[in-house]
C-alpha cells in the first residue's frame, strides 16, 4: 500500500462535514454519527490485513493475524456483513469467520466459524458483544461497532482539535462500563481516543488512534479519499494488558459480491482473501 | 516402547521438507518446481502425549495413550485449483509401532460461478448435533477421541469426491465415496469392549475382525445435503446410501458385518433467545432388517436432537442437548433375543458442553459431558490447555467412563478410564 496524502488533506474530502464542521458546532448526536460513520462505514466495501499485538503485564507477546473483508448491506450506516480469515497463530490458522451484523437492538449479529481440521461450521451465540476478540484487549464491540442508539450522547466540551463526547448505556445492565468518553477529531471525525469509565469514576480502559492514513479509492468512477485509522491501541488498566493493532493494504470499493458472505466461502475462502 | 531413533530420522525428514519448499517463481537452473504453482505453504506441529488408565484393565495396557507425533500440512494453489496435503506420523507406545496416517490430500476447484469440487482425501463434517452425530455419516474415529487425541482426531478421512452446487433456490453438497469408508471403531486394540457373544469384556487379545465391504464402485456410499437460509435461519434436507459406518449385525458364524444403511433426515438451526438452538432427526433404514426379526441384523432407527447454546458469561459459554435413539420393530427385536442383555426401545442421552477461557483466552477449562438417563452411563471429558506461547499449547484431560451395567454404551468402557498430559509445537 502507498502512503498518501496527510492527514489534515482528508478533512477537506469531506464534503457534507466539512461545511458542517467549519459552522456552528454540530451536536452531539450529530457528532457520534458522523463519527460512528467515519470509523465504520465509509465506501460500500473494504478489505485490509490486521495483526493484532498482544502483550501482558509481564511483556510477554502474541500475535493475531487475519484478513478482512466488510461490507454494507445498504448506504444508511446500519446493517454490515464481515468475513475474517485467520492466518496466525498456529491454533486458528485457516479459520474462518463471518458476521451479519443488524444494526436492530432487539436483534442479534448472526456469527459462524468453521473449523477447517473438522470441517465443521458452527453457529457462534452472539448475545454478549463485551468479550473479547480473540483474545486481545478490543472487544467484539470496538471492532464491529457499537450502535449509536445503545447510549445517551452528551457533548462535555471542546478543544482546540476534539469534540469530548460522554456516552452513558441506556441499558447499564448490559455492559461492564459506567460511562465512556470520547475524543473524535474536529476536521475528520475519527474516534481518537476512547476511555471507559467504571461507577467509581475510575478509567479502566483506553483506547487510542495512533495512524491515520488517507486511503486513495474510487466512487462510482471519481476518486474519493477515506481517512483511515491504520494503528491503534487498546490498554486495559486493570490487567496492564495492551494490544496493538495494525491495518495494512487498506482497500474501498473493490465490489465484493455479496455471497462471499455464506456457507460456500467460509468453507473455502475466496482466493484473493488467502493470499 | 518408543522408537526414539524412528522418531529423530522422522524429525529429519520434516527438516529437509521445509528446506525444499521453494520460494515462489524460483529463478535459474535446476528449477524443481513450476511457476504455475504458487509458494507452498508449510506448516505442522510436532506432539508428544502420554496418558495412562487409571484403574487395572486386564484387558488392555495401562498405558492408554503414548506416543511422539508429527504433523506436515503442505498447501498451494494455481489459477484454477487449490492442493492440500496434510498427514501425521507418529511413534506408537500402545501399538509398539511407527504408525502413519494420510489426513487430507485433495484438489479443491471452483469452475464456475455455481460449482465446486473437492475431490481426494478429506475430512467432512455436517448437520447441527454437538458431539453427536444423526445426519452425519462421515466417517468417526472413536478410539482417538477416547484415549484423549486432539478433537481434531474424532473425524476420519473420508477417500471421496464432493461436488457442491449453488443457486438461488437451495445450494446441493453430494459426496461420493467409491469404496465404504467404516468409521474408525472401537476393536479392542486401544480401548477394550463390552463382547456380548462372549459375555465378557474383551480387548488386546480378542481384536474384533470384521468383514468390510470394500470391492470399488459396488460397495459404494452417497451422502446429500440439500440446504437453505431462510433470515439466517439454516435449513437442511439429507440423505445416505451406504453402510452402517460400524458392524450393525454379523454373520451365522459371529463376524462382524456392514449392512446396507439408508439415512435420511432434516434439521433446522439459528437464534433462539439471546442463543443458538438446533434441531435435527434422521431415520435409520436397516436396509437389510427385514422387519427388524432377524437377530444378526441391527434394526431401524428413529434419532432426535435438540440442543441450545449460549454465553452465561463473558467467555463462559455452554450447551445442552437432548439426544433420543429410538430402536423400531421394537417387539420383533425382543422376540428374537437368544438370553443377550435387550436394548432398550428408547436411550436417552443428554450432553452438556461448558467452555471457560481465561487470562487473555489463552488459558481454556472445558468440559464435555454425556450422560444416559436410561442407559445409566456416563462420559465426561474435563480439559485444560494453555497456550504458553503461540506456537507452544500445554493440554490435560482426561476421559471418564461410569456406568451401572457391563454392556451398555459408556458403561462398558469404565475400565479405559483414562488421564492423558500432551505438548504441542508448532511450526
Amino acid at each position: 500500500m502507498k502512503r498518501c496524502f496527510l492527514i489534515p488533506l482528508a478533512g477537506l474530502l469531506l464534503a457534507t462535514s466539512s461545511a458542517m464542521a467549519q459552522t456552528a458546532t454540530p451536536t452531539s448526536d450529530e457528532i457520534i454519527h458522523k463519527a460512528n460513520h467515519m470509523a465504520l462505514y465509509q465506501g460500500a466495501d473494504t478489505k485490509s490485513k490486521v495483526s493484532l499485538t498482544i502483550t501482558d503485564k509481564q511483556g510477554r507477546m502474541r500475535k493475531r493475524a487475519f484478513r478482512s473483508l466488510r461490507k454494507n448491506d445498504d448506504n444508511l450506516d446500519r446493517n454490515q456483513k464481515y468475513y475474517t480469515f485467520f492466518q496466525a497463530p498456529a491454533d486458528v490458522r485457516k479459520m474462518t469467520f463471518m458476521v451479519h451484523k443488524h444494526a436492530d437492538l432487539e436483534e442479534d449479529d448472526d456469527r459462524w466459524l468453521y473449523m477447517p481440521s473438522l470441517d465443521l461450521v458452527k453457529r457462534i451465540a452472539a448475545s454478549d458483544k463485551r468479550t473479547s476478540f480473540v483474545g486481545s484487549d478490543f472487544l467484539y464491540e470496538d471492532i464491529s461497532g457499537r450502535s449509536p442508539k445503545d447510549d445517551f450522547h452528551e457533548l462535555v466540551g471542546t478543544t482546540e482539535e476534539y469534540y469530548v463526547i460522554k456516552n452513558t448505556p441506556k441499558k447499564p445492565d448490559t455492559v461492564e462500563f459506567a460511562h465512556y468518553i470520547a475524543h473524535i477529531d474536529k476536521k475528520n471525525f475519527l474516534p481518537m481516543k476512547i476511555e471507559f469509565f467504571k461507577n467509581d469514576g475510575r478509567a479502566y480502559r483506553v483506547i487510542e488512534s495512533l495512524q491515520v492514513d488517507a486511503i486513495k479509492a474510487k466512487q462510482n468512477g471519481r476518486p474519493v479519499i477515506y481517512p483511515t485509522v491504520t494503528i491503534s491501541v487498546a490498554k486495559n488498566l486493570e490487567s496492564g494488558s495492551t494490544t496493538k493493532m495494525t491495518v495494512s493494504d487498506v482497500r474501498y470499493n473493490v465490489g465484493i459480491r455479496d455471497d462471499i458472505f455464506s456457507e460456500r466461502y467460509l468453507r473455502r475462502p475466496p482466493r484473493d482473501v488467502m493470499r | 516402547m518408543i522408537r526414539i531413533f524412528k522418531t529423530g530420522c522422522l524429525i529429519l525428514l520434516f527438516s529437509l521438507m521445509q528446506t525444499v519448499a521453494p520460494a515462489h517463481g524460483a529463478e535459474g537452473k535446476g528449477k524443481v518446481w513450476p511457476d504455475f504453482f504458487g509458494p507452498v505453504d508449510v506448516h505442522g506441529f510436532i506432539e508428544m502425549r502420554g496418558g495412562t488408565r487409571t484403574s487395572d484393565d486386564p484387558e488392555a495396557k495401562d498405558i492408554s495413550v503414548m506416543e511422539v507425533r508429527l504433523q506436515a500440512d503442505l498447501f498451494t494453489y494455481t489459477d484454477w485449483a487449490e492442493f492440500k496435503f496434510k498427514g501425521d506420523v507418529w511413534a506408537d507406545g500402545v501399538t509398539e509401532k511407527g504408525e502413519g496416517d494420510v489426513r487430507e490430500a485433495w484438489v479443491f476447484s471452483r469452475p464456475s460461478g455455481f460449482l465446486d469440487l473437492k475431490i481426494g482425501r478429506q475430512v467432512l463434517t455436517w448437520g447441527t448435533g454437538d458431539l453427536v452425530f444423526l445426519n452425519d455419516l462421515f466417517p468417526k474415529d472413536w478410539q482417538s477421541y477416547f484415549i484423549g487425541r486432539d478433537s481434531e482426531y474424532l473425524k476420519a478421512p473420508s477417500d471421496a469426491a464432493k461436488i457442491s452446487l449453488f443457486t438461488e433456490l437451495a445450494n446441493l453438497d453430494l459426496v461420493y465415496t467409491p469404496q465404504f469408508d467404516a468409521d474408525r471403531y472401537i476393536t479392542g486394540e486401544y480401548i477394550s469392549y463390552w463382547n456380548s457373544a462372549a459375555a465378557g469384556h474383551a480387548g488386546r487379545d480378542d481384536i474384533i475382525h470384521a468383514d468390510r465391504p470394500d470391492r470399488w464402485f459396488e460397495d459404494d456410499e452417497l451422502a446429500a445435503r440439500l440446504y437453505r437460509n431462510i433470515s439466517n435461519y439454516e435449513l437442511a434436507v439429507y440423505g445416505y446410501w451406504g453402510f452402517w459406518k460400524q458392524p450393525g449385525g454379523q454373520t451365522v458364524s459371529g463376524t462382524a458385518i456392514f449392512p446396507e444403511l439408508n439415512v435420511y433426515g432434516a434439521s433446522i438451526r439459528g437464534q433462539v433467545a439471546g442463543g443458538i438452538g438446533n434441531l435435527e432427526l434422521a431415520y435409520y433404514d436397516s436396509a437389510e432388517a427385514s422387519g427388524g426379526g432377524d437377530p444378526l441384523i441391527d434394526n431401524s432407527e428413529m434419532r432426535y436432537v435438540v440442543g441450545y447454546t449460549r454465553d452465561l458469561a463473558m467467555d463462559l459459554n455452554a450447551s445442552l442437548q437432548y439426544y433420543v435413539e429410538q430402536l423400531l420393530d421394537y417387539g420383533a427385536y425382543e422376540e428374537s433375543l437368544s438370553g443377550i442383555p435387550a436394548r432398550d426401545e428408547f436411550r436417552h442421552v443428554i450432553t452438556l458442553q461448558i467452555t471457560q477461557l481465561l487470562m487473555n483466552q489463552t488459558l481454556e477449562l472445558s468440559l464435555s459431558g454425556y450422560y444416559s438417563p436410561s442407559d445409566e452411563d456416563t462420559y465426561l471429558r474435563p480439559r485444560i490447555s494453555y497456550d504458553v506461547t503461540d506456537s507452544i499449547v500445554l493440554e490435560t484431560g482426561a476421559n471418564i467412563f461410569i456406568g451401572e451395567a457391563d454392556h451398555t454404551f459408556f458403561g462398558q468402557f469404565e475400565n479405559n478410564t483414562n488421564v492423558y498430559v500432551a505438548v504441542r509445537y508448532s511450526l
